[in-house]
């Protein structure tokens, strides 16, 4: 497989980052699916993660730390024809865009949420995620964390998400056909993806995270919100990695009056007899 | 010309009788202005209008009044003093305040004879309409666009009933604007916004701006526009920004508060270069203030917010034309530039009602932001010109990437920390300033070109100001006059210089308690305004409370 036409650029990243698999995943899953760079957008927000729209040849939308969602919910909403992807970490995903999180699941827009999720704070150099474990030690949890991490899957699934998934870096091989899945989904879909920090998280580590997790037995049904709910909360030594749940949910698109016509807003014009209609029903 | 108040508690059906009545005073000819008074709650309190109508135009609302419509005894207690000798109070006959101008009628007794006691508020409207003169032959006509259909009937039995219960008071010879409009500054503001091309709004509900998404969320299905309720600012306005970038024209509204939110991503729209329009309808602050009042306290906020140094333009709407077509002129400028264009307004003029000459489409151009690509292959984003603006692309509509970076970037959009790039970069964006500068609009000017007196003011107080200004000079002999600002960022600044230069003494008239605009001009000119007349109470400052000022002499 060939990752050519979404080549490869210059990283800013630590040699040994989990990020270059994932990227490099991504970049198979888009190949594999026949996206043309022009076709993608790839939207972050601020972080170490979130650096991966500037490595990938596509259209690219780097915001605010934290508001990567509210963008890209917006430009699927201006032109449902661009595949939309964001691609950011677990604190700007779970932490500073927490609030984003949960309404755009509700929201329901056809985008992608890759979270690229190494429970620490790597561009900020070593601070607890929402998605750390308690009693990690770092240069402000000094006497370790105190509080206890945010589990992003089972808030996806209770709020309403129809398409919830995890990965691990180092099962590239399901990694690759899981993003291929949940770009494929219609309507949001939320993959939280294991990827060690090799210079800020020494306990999450690329062992760590081979020890725990496990791939979903082939005869699970994805389809079973309860059996999902208990699979999510299974986190603490075996971590299941794979489509956790997925059912078909009404997308903004076509639960909104303005686009379930299938023409793209930007492609939309309000007409000048309209606007005089409207203009005499002032008179 | 008449000046007619409704008052009540909120929650007894105030707005809905100044709709009828001013929907009917319009259609009898006259030219109608409307100020709304609420207070922040949803039942009880008081609540007021002030409709002021007649054959000329009206540019704001007045303290004298001639007629009072009191839906409860308070409205009669707050406001009996600011009634003419020979006007009139319409209220219920078991309100106990005696005063000869006060006509008791049994209001609530009719009402539950015509078969509901809400329609109380109607029959006194009858009554009202008929003491200033005025027929009610369109009165089921307007019913129908007010009402709801069942509610029609018993309404019009209502407004008949009370015509039929006084006399004709005043003579009112109507004006020649039945064919006119009568819209809300946030109404026009998102008919301006709706004829300019927008496609996508996003909003988060806050007083007093709401009543712009409601209005855009009415006709949405019907013009082709997402209106989408977002879960705070911060999302509205990266919602606006995302939707932009994708080729959607784009606007978010919100009050001062929400603004706060709103500011990093003000940022991300100079940096990354998308155009957006912000509304924002002032309100008094810090924080919550007073929520449904009125203030022009966030001037020196909007033209400052965010981290770092880019260029945006504001523009202050002065009336019920700004609000139309500088809204649209507000897109266009912002998708030339590439830059985030905000539009103050504030309570006053959003909520006031006016007459106004049906808008002209033809006098505004509409925004496309889908350009096709003649540089395939070789595309830059951010290409150093020598006017600061690059080549937008829409994503998706070529071969061509299109980048958008929060990032300080280079001329493909990729993250730089090059001190040789970040220069041009920061120049190459602060450019496009010296094109703006070139058309902006010069502030209105009022008044005797014999003046000695300058006043000058910004955004709503256009109206009280221009009134001001005119009896000033029918009592003194053409001494005053006025500069009053709509682009107001960055400050037009000719006619200002050469204005000053003649006047014997100028004085700064701002709704806000530091003077604002007068800071903002110091700055920019070094020019000292020597009085200001400022206003912070949360209401409108009146032409007579300026004529009071600047008669009885300013303090400094």
């Amino acid at each position: 497989m060939s990752e050519q036409n979404f080549k490869i650029f210059n990283t800013a990243w630590c040699p040994g980052c989990g990020n270059f698999s994932l990227l490099s995943s991504l970049k198979l899953a888009l190949e594999e699916l026949g996206k043309k760079p022009e076709e993608v957008l790839m939207v972050a927000g601020i972080g170490q993660a979130a650096k991966t729209p500037q490595y990938i040849s596509a259209n690219s939308f780097c915001g605010l730390h934290g508001r990567a969602l509210p963008a890209a919910a917006a430009a699927k909403i201006a032109n449902e024809k661009l595949t939309v992807i964001v691609s950011t970490g677990d604190g700007d995903s779970y932490g500073e865009g927490g609030n984003h999180f949960i309404h755009n699941i509700r929201r329901n827009t056809n985008i992608t949420h890759f979270v690229h999720d190494n429970q620490i704070y790597g561009l900020t150099k070593g601070q607890a995620s929402p998605t750390s474990d308690q009693g990690i030690v770092t240069n402000v949890q000094v006497t370790g964390n105190i509080n206890k991490p945010l589990n992003p899957l089972l808030i996806a699934i209770a709020a309403g998400a129809g398409f919830v998934a995890r990965g691990f870096v180092g099962n590239k091989e399901q990694l690759v056909s899981i993003l291929k899945e949940a770009i494929e989904y219609d309507g949001y879909a939320i993959v939280d993806i294991f990827q060690p920090c090799v210079s800020f998280n020494k306990v999450n580590t690329f062992s760590y995270y081979k020890n725990h997790v496990y791939e979903l037995e082939a005869d699970y049904d994805s389809s079973n919100k309860l059996k999902a709910i208990e699979k999510v909360m299974e986190e603490k030594d075996k971590i299941p990695i794979g489509i956790l749940y997925k059912e078909k949910l009404k997308t903004f698109h076509e639960k909104n009056s303005v686009l379930k016509d299938s023409i793209p807003l930007i492609d939309k014009k309000t007409k000048a007899t309209t606007i005089n209609k409207f203009i005499l029903e002032f008179i | 010309m008449y000046n007619f108040l409704v008052g009540g508690a909120a929650g007894q059906g105030i707005e809905t009788i100044v709709a009828i009545i001013e929907k009917l005073l319009k259609r009898s000819g006259s030219f109608v202005f409307t100020s709304r008074d609420f207070m922040s709650r949803v039942r009880g309190g008081h609540n007021f209008s002030v409709i002021r109508f007649g054959e000329n135009k009206i540019l704001s609302h007045a303290n004298k009044l001639n007629g009072i419509i009191a839906l409860n005894e308070e409205t009669i207690k707050l406001h009996i003093n600011d009634l003419q000798p020979d006007g009139f109070i319409i209220c219920d006959s078991k309100i106990e305040i005696d005063e000869p101008r006060i006509i008791k009628l049994d209001l609530d007794v009719m009402a539950k004879e015509i078969g509901n006691p809400r329609v109380s508020g109607t029959i006194a409207t009858g009554a009202a309409l008929k003491l200033f003169g005025k027929e009610i032959e369109e009165a089921e006509k307007v019913l129908k666009e007010v009402l709801d259909e069942k509610y029609i009937d018993i309404n019009l039995v209502a407004i008949q009933k009370g015509y039929n219960c006084v006399e004709k008071k005043y003579k009112t010879t109507s004006g020649k604007f039945k064919d006119w409009m009568l819209i809300t500054g946030s109404e026009a503001l998102a008919l301006g916004a709706i004829s300019a091309g927008l496609r996508f709004y996003s909003a988060y509900p806050m007083s007093p701006s709401t009543s712009i998404m409601i209005y855009l969320a009415k006709k949405g299905e019907e013009a082709g526009i997402v209106v989408e309720q977002a879960e705070d600012e911060i999302a509205a306005i990266n919602m606006a920004l995302g939707a932009s970038y994708a080729g959607a024209v784009a606007m978010t509204g919100t009050s001062g508060g929400g603004f706060s939110l709103m500011v990093e991503a003000l940022g991300l729209s100079g940096i990354a270069e998308i155009p957006v329009v912000i509304v924002d309808v002032q309100r008094p602050g810090p924080a919550t203030g007073l929520p449904t009042r009125t203030e022009q306290s966030d001037l020196k906020f909007v033209i400052s917010a965010s981290q770092g140094e880019f260029p945006r333009m504001v523009i202050a709407l002065r009336n019920h034309e700004d609000s139309f077509y500088q809204t649209a002129r507000a897109f266009n400028i912002a998708e030339r530039y590439q830059i985030p264009v905000i539009l103050l307004s504030d309570q006053y003029l959003g909520d006031a009602s006016s007459t106004v000459e049906p808008y002209n489409l033809e006098k505004i151009k509409s925004v496309n932001p889908i350009k096709k690509s003649t540089t395939e292959g070789d595309y830059l984003r951010y290409k150093i010109t020598d006017d600061g603006i690059s080549p937008r692309l829409i994503p998706g509509k070529s071969k061509n990437l299109v980048a958008a970076d929060s990032d300080e970037h280079d001329e493909q959009g990729h993250i730089t920390e090059s001190s040789e790039v970040r220069i041009k970069m920061v120049d190459k964006r602060m450019r496009k300033l010296k094109k703006l500068k070139a058309e902006l609009q010069e502030p209105e000017f009022i008044g005797a070109e014999s003046f000695k007196t300058l006043l000058l003011g910004w955004g709503s107080t256009y109206g009280a100001i221009t009134e001001a200004v005119e009896i000033l000079n029918k009592k003194q002999g053409n001494k005053y006059a006025a500069l009053v600002f709509g682009d107001i960022y960055p400050l037009p600044i000719k006619d200002l210089l050469t204005k000053v230069k003649i006047a014997d003494r100028v004085i700064n008239i701002e709704q806000n308690a530091t003077g604002q605009l007068a800071g903002l001009i110091r700055e920019q000119t070094g020019i000292v305004c020597d009085l200001n007349i400022l206003k912070y109470d949360g209401r409108q400052i009146t032409a007579e409370e300026i004529v009071e000022k600047l008669e009885n002499g300013v303090k400094k």
